[in-house]
């Protein structure tokens, strides 16, 4: 069983996250963490500073960590996003494409299901923010780069 | 027709092998009914009442002989020997073995069909028209927008997790035959000078307050509208209300935040997500929309129909439609029988509108939100044959659009949700009206029946509607009249208490009686409905 999941080159941050309130605040702390209904765009102005943003999933049908997640990287957040809470192992592959790159979860994980939850799906139909080509830019390769 | 490439057939594929893996955990008791149950809803696998209920996504609606004959071999073999087609136009098999469903599933994966996203609080499967390709008056073929949507949607990252489920449809004509603005998002294709866009609309739904979808952009052009709609669903994903299940849909969103804020809020993040490169190059669009170009039609064939037999000519007037194509005509074949299921059809019927697909129909045939099924290119010289075939299997009903055309969801005969028994009730209404030639005089009326407030039968887009409710632990139902899922979309008002089953059959008697005696030269009921006003009938009823 695994604790804790991290797909980032080199160590996590062990850092205390901050809640945003006092982040925005005048903390000096370079972590935070987001609860489900806070918006994500308020830390936009930090990003430079922050090296890890936990996102808080209450309940894994609760999405809305999903939308936080792709907003922060999109805007060029490059730091540690880590899923906390309630995150199994069906969740990783989304959890992923949207820009996560460690997990947490309340309960630990089955190895062997994460690596073949992580291996299931060759082909994705969006572009999303993990740098995975989408099948679209696949199939017509002399358009669409990269 | 769209053929899956391989990239497609992977993933279909995939998904196969997973649920598979999913369902041999849950069967060896490694997951509880509570793990499993997100599970096996990512894949439209319920638990009903009786059994297991596996639904079948029918993407906008289209299917192809091989496809129908699938059907038809799932009916036979996993279920009772019959499917039932819903008005989402997926198809629903009420008795299967959850040992039986990974195999059911990759059978399917071999004509290239899937339950993918048929359940769970995600993009559900995309609508469109039933009449797309054929309609005269169509702006463009909506089905290749359909394609792209259902590939955009599929395992959509972000979107797996919303607030509610989620229900795109997408239309290319005046006339609306899908309820597209009865969708959380509709999309009308129009064109603006030579571009083709789409007209936006959001919010609509039915359930427990239903609301027609207000416009909320006039146009997106082709190569926005993934980054548009990406933008739609993430303002909903974040502030779509998750503290009540009955307050959840986009509709209760726009109407809290009012149309002008909601879209305010969507055009800022659509501002910001327009330049992430979302849209698929317009070549994607391109590659798919062959796969729906004109079939090979025969030209100049004749368009003489023989009239010589009089119920073929009945039945010609009332399920046969104009197709673009000289020589050519679209038939709409009825699943409403007098006395019986609205939307069920046998194995062997299942097979036979195959055949007749294969044989007669370029290989193609559609399913429609009301539960029927379509003949998208047939000859206007094999008319005849067809109708001898379908009299024969009991499929040559001709009341399409009447008072026996009705629509009904499963209600409590199979639903785990319902409150009350709307098969017996549709049963039982259309022996009432059974005259054809009542019917005919009554000309266009919709009659939709759902079993409890979550309107799978679309009661509030009724002409007449009727709702199932619990009343102390007994069945009852509630009458409304009004609505309208076209183009003229409107919603049903309750016309007052509520009736037993039988007294609900009476009280729609005395409505038809009403409308009889009160319409002017050529009005529809709705249009008498919508001049003179409740009042009338009230006292008809109540009186
Ligand atoms: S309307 Fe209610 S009873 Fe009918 S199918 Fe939907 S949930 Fe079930």
């Amino acid at each position: 069983m695994v604790e804790f999941l991290s797909f980032r080159d080199g160590e996590a941050s062990q850092e205390p996250s901050v809640t945003v309130e006092s982040f925005t605040g005048q903390s000096n702390s370079t972590a935070v963490r987001i609860e489900a209904g806070e918006d994500a765009r308020e830390l936009l102005p930090y990003l430079d500073r922050l090296s890890l943003v936990e996102v808080n999933f209450p309940a894994y049908t609760d999405g809305r960590g999903y939308s936080a997640a792709r907003i922060l990287r999109e805007a060029g957040y490059a730091g540690e996003l880590r899923a906390v809470g309630d995150v199994l192992v069906d969740q990783i592959v989304p959890m992923r494409r949207c820009g996560f790159d460690s997990f947490h979860p309340d309960k630990p994980l089955d190895d062997a299901a994460v690596e073949r939850a992580l291996h299931r799906y060759a082909d994705v139909y969006q572009k999303t923010v993990d740098g995975r080509r989408p099948v679209w830019a696949k199939r017509h390769p002399e358009i669409v780069n990269g | 027709m769209y053929r899956y490439d391989s990239y497609d057939q992977s993933i279909v594929d995939a998904r196969v092998e997973e649920f598979r893996d999913q369902v041999q955990r849950r069967l060896a008791g490694h997951l509880t009914e509570d793990q499993f149950k997100p599970l096996r809803l990512m894949n439209g696998l319920y638990l009903q009442l009786h059994a297991y209920m596996l639904r079948i996504a029918i993407p906008y609606g289209t299917l192809s002989a091989r496809q129908m004959r699938k059907l038809g071999e799932v009916a036979r073999k996993y279920d009772r020997g019959y499917g039932h087609f819903t008005t989402r136009t997926n198809i629903q098999f009420n008795w299967i073995k959850l040992a039986d469903a990974p195999d059911i599933l990759a059978e399917l994966a071999t004509v290239e069909m899937h339950a993918i996203q048929t359940s769970g609080n995600c993009i559900r499967n995309i609508s469109s028209d039933q009449y797309a390709g054929v309609a005269a008056d169509e702006v463009t073929d909506p089905r290749p927008w359909a394609e792209l949507l259902r590939q955009w949607s599929t395992f959509h990252p972000e979107f797996t997790y919303l607030p509610r489920k989620f229900k795109i449809c997408v239309i290319a004509t005046a006339e609306d035959r899908s309820a597209m603005r009865l969708h959380d998002i509709g999309l009308k294709l129009v064109k603006r000078g030579d571009e083709i866009g789409a007209e936006v609309y959001a919010g609509g739904g039915m359930g427990r307050t239903p609301m027609v979808g207000p416009q909320i952009r006039d146009f997106v052009p082709e190569d926005e509208v993934i980054p548009y709609l990406e933008a739609c669903l993430r303002v909903y994903n974040r502030y779509g209300r998750r503290d009540n299940k009955f307050k959840a849909r986009i509709k209760i969103l726009v109407h809290e935040l009012g149309v002008e804020e909601y879209k305010r809020q969507v055009e800022e993040e659509f501002a910001q997500m327009k330049v992430l490169g979302l849209n698929p190059p317009r070549e994607e669009l391109d590659r798919i929309r062959p796969f729906f170009a004109n079939p090979a039609y025969e030209q100049g064939l004749s368009d003489e129909i023989d009239r010589g037999d009089p119920a073929f000519a009945l039945w010609v007037d009332r399920q046969v439609a104009t197709h673009r194509q000289p020589g050519y005509a679209i038939v709409n074949i009825s699943l409403k029988p007098v006395g019986g299921i609205p939307g069920d059809a046998s194995a062997d019927q299942i097979d036979l509108i195959a055949d007749l697909a294969e044989h007669y129909s370029l290989d193609e045939l559609r399913v429609t939100h009301a539960q029927n099924l379509v003949l998208p290119h047939v000859k206007k010289a094999d008319l005849y044959a067809i109708w001898q075939k379908l009299d024969e299997a009991g499929l040559a009903e001709a009341n399409l659009d009447l008072i026996g055309d009705i629509i009904a969801c499963p209600g409590l005969d199979y639903c785990s949700l319902a409150n009350a028994r709307s098969i017996p009730l549709a049963q039982k209404l259309s022996e009432r009206f059974a005259s054809p030639d009542r019917q005919k005089d009554l000309g266009e009326l919709k009659l939709k029946i759902s079993g409890c407030i979550n309107a799978c039968g679309h009661h509030h887009a009724g002409h007449i509607g009727i709702l199932g409710v619990d009343r102390k632990g007994v069945e009852n139902f509630q009458l409304l009249l009004g609505g309208s899922g076209a183009e003229d979309a409107s919603l049903g008002q309750i016309t007052g208490p509520g009736f037993s089953e039988d007294g609900v059959v009476d009280a729609i008697e005395k409505v038809t009686d009403i409308y009889l005696a009160e319409r002017a030269q050529g009005e529809r009921f709705l249009d008498t409905y919508r001049r003179i006003g409740m009042k009338p009938f009230k006292e008809a009823i109540y009186g």
